[in-house]
């Protein structure tokens, strides 16, 4: 009933400081938190930069997919990756977003919105992504009145009405799940086959008026200006146009890398996903970067989590040799 | 009735307001058994008895009080600072899900907790030569939805030109309709212009000097 999550720590006064970090983290999801906590353990001077904890964990409503952690809210699990993390006494600052990131004399430059400026041997960039768009006509104009990029936070607002899905991965198959609990008709619409896992598919079948239009590629949200009222679709199978009259659409197609901010540093592929090796240095040495924000195709927190550990554990080394 | 804070978000709550500098109080509107009033009060109370620097007083809807602090939705609080005096920090339904949030900063905030806005701020609002209110609709499922209520807050703690209020939508459909909210946060500054998703000051000095 209640979902704490103000700042329950004392800011470390190392933020005051000038002193040279040997890992600065960029980031607080499941990725950075856990690569200060490796850091830390390892004995590294380190801090995490990051607007909010939690990341992409408060957009979920329930997570069993992390080892020994069964049905957890996303909230729940960010506090227990908290709360751990601040056992070790890891500095964290929150409330401010970094906006540049510069390498001088072998030195990370890093600035926040406030105009603070910190100093690292070794970074850590895992800002993880920003909710993807369809890009078709009448998304944008229909944005928030209907068309929605946040189930949890929009699904009460279409009560016994005819929502659509658009996706075809774990998000989009759980949209489902919690929309079942508003919506008196869901329609998914995706343009190729269900990638989700079968446990969450086999929830769907639980769902009076569910319909699904697989290899159907959404083209156009239509309304009448002040509310969405529909969308038009190509049936690839069928090989032909259908419109779905709806009052919603719930956009769940994964996210877009935020990685402007290392863009000249590091080398990205033609999504922007930033490239790492099996360390997860990117291009430029010193410079490492783990969670969705890379090339590593399956999103997911643990998995987000394990490539952070890497990054802290290759750091270190990297450290040793490099002074 | 139960309990709503169980023991260990009491804990939370009580460790969290700990550093609160000055008194503040937390004036509640309710209207006979209206839709969440009951369980706004023993809210208010609970959160009131983890910190004695927190008192609650209860007035109806009739009340000067009531149009002093321009009150036509319940259940709605406002938080006064601790002279008694009202910068428009307001709360229309109950803050519970993720608004707990909003609602604990804005009472640290009020007890003086710096919020770290830069002066530049308050210049650029001192341009201002009518009050201007920004409304936030929020759900109590949305993660993002706290950030911009404090954010609308703030904005009104720092000048007396602006007032900011939470509208939690589910409780108010009427209002909700009118203003066409079916995803949030929603912001609406002087009741005409539009932001949506959660934004940084930067968004609200903008649309406010649009006005201005
Ligand atoms: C609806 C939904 C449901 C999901 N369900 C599951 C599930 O059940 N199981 C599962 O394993 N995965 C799930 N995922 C995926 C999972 O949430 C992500 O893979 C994981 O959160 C990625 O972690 P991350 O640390 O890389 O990035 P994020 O979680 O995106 O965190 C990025 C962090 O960087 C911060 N940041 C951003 N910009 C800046 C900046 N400029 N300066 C400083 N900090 C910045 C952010 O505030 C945030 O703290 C789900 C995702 C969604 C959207």
């Amino acid at each position: 009933m209640f979902e704490i999550s103000v700042d329950k720590f004392k800011e470390s006064n190392i933020f005051e400081t000038t002193e040279l970090f040997d890992f600065l983290v960029v980031g607080g999801g499941p990725a950075g938190l856990n690569a200060a906590l490796y850091a830390r353990r390892k004995g590294l001077k380190v801090g995490v930069l990051t607007p909010e904890v939690g990341g992409q964990l408060h957009n979920t409503s329930e997570v069993d997919n992390y080892i020994g952690i069964q049905n957890i809210k996303g909230g729940a699990l960010s506090d227990a990756f908290l709360k751990h993390t601040l056992e070790l006494e890891v500095p964290i600052k929150t409330g401010h977003f970094v906006i540049k990131i510069d390498k001088v004399d072998e030195r990370f430059e890093v600035t926040l919105d406030n105009q603070q400026v910190f100093y690292a041997k070794t970074l850590l960039y895992a800002t993880g992504g920003s909710p993807r768009k369809l890009d078709i006509p009448g998304e944008e104009q229909y944005a928030n009145i209907g068309v929605s990029y946040c189930t949890t936070c929009d699904a009460p607002f279409f009560k016994n009405e005819h929502v659509i899905v658009s996706g075809g991965g774990n998000s989009a198959a759980e949209s489902v799940i919690d929309l079942a609990a508003w919506a008196s008709k869901i329609t998914v619409v995706h343009r190729s086959q269900w990638r989700a896992d079968q446990i969450l598919l086999d929830q769907h079948k639980k769902i009076p008026n569910l319909t699904v239009h697989l290899e159907t590629q959404l083209k156009e949200v239509y309304g009448d200006g002040l509310r969405m009222k529909g969308v038009k679709a190509f049936d690839k199978v069928n090989q032909k146009e259908i419109d779905i009259p709806a009052d919603g659409l719930f956009i769940e197609i994964g996210t877009i890398p935020k990685s402007d901010l290392i863009q000249h540093l590091a080398e990205t592929n033609e999504q922007g996903e930033v490239i790492v090796d099996r360390d997860q240095m990117t291009s430029c040495p010193g410079l490492f970067s783990a969670g969705d924000v890379t090339t590593q195709p399956y999103k997911q927190i643990i998995i987000s989590a394990g490539e952070g550990a890497t990054a802290a554990l290759a750091a270190t080394n990297y450290i040793i040799h490099h002074s | 009735m139960e309990k709503l804070l169980n023991e260990d978000v009491s804990k939370q709550i009580k460790d969290y307001l700990s550093p609160m500098k000055n008194n503040i109080t937390l004036v509640l509107f309710t209207e006979g058994d209206c839709q969440t009033c009951k369980e706004t009060q023993q809210l208010l109370l609970e959160v009131s008895q983890l910190s004695d620097k927190i008192t609650v007083v209860e007035k109806d809807l009739k009340s000067p009080e009531a149009k002093e602090y321009d009150i036509s939705l319940t259940p709605s609080f406002v938080i006064l600072n601790d002279e008694g005096v009202y910068q428009g920090v307001k709360f229309n339904g109950i803050p519970a899900g993720h608004e707990i949030n909003s609602f604990l900063s804005a009472l640290m905030d009020m007890s003086g907790h710096d919020f770290g806005f830069d002066p530049s701020v308050k210049a650029r609002l001192d341009k201002l030569t009518r009050k201007i209110n920004i409304k936030v609709f929020v759900t109590l499922s949305c993660p993002h939805c706290p950030p911009a209520v404090s954010n609308a807050h703030r904005l009104a703690m720092s000048h007396p030109m602006i007032e900011g209020e939470m509208i939690e939508a589910q409780t108010f459909p009427e209002i909700s309709n009118q203003f066409n909210v079916s995803g949030v946060p929603k912001i609406i500054i002087d009741g005409t212009r539009e932001l949506v998703g959660n934004q940084p000051i930067e968004a609200f000095l903008k649309e406010i000097e649009a006005l201005a």
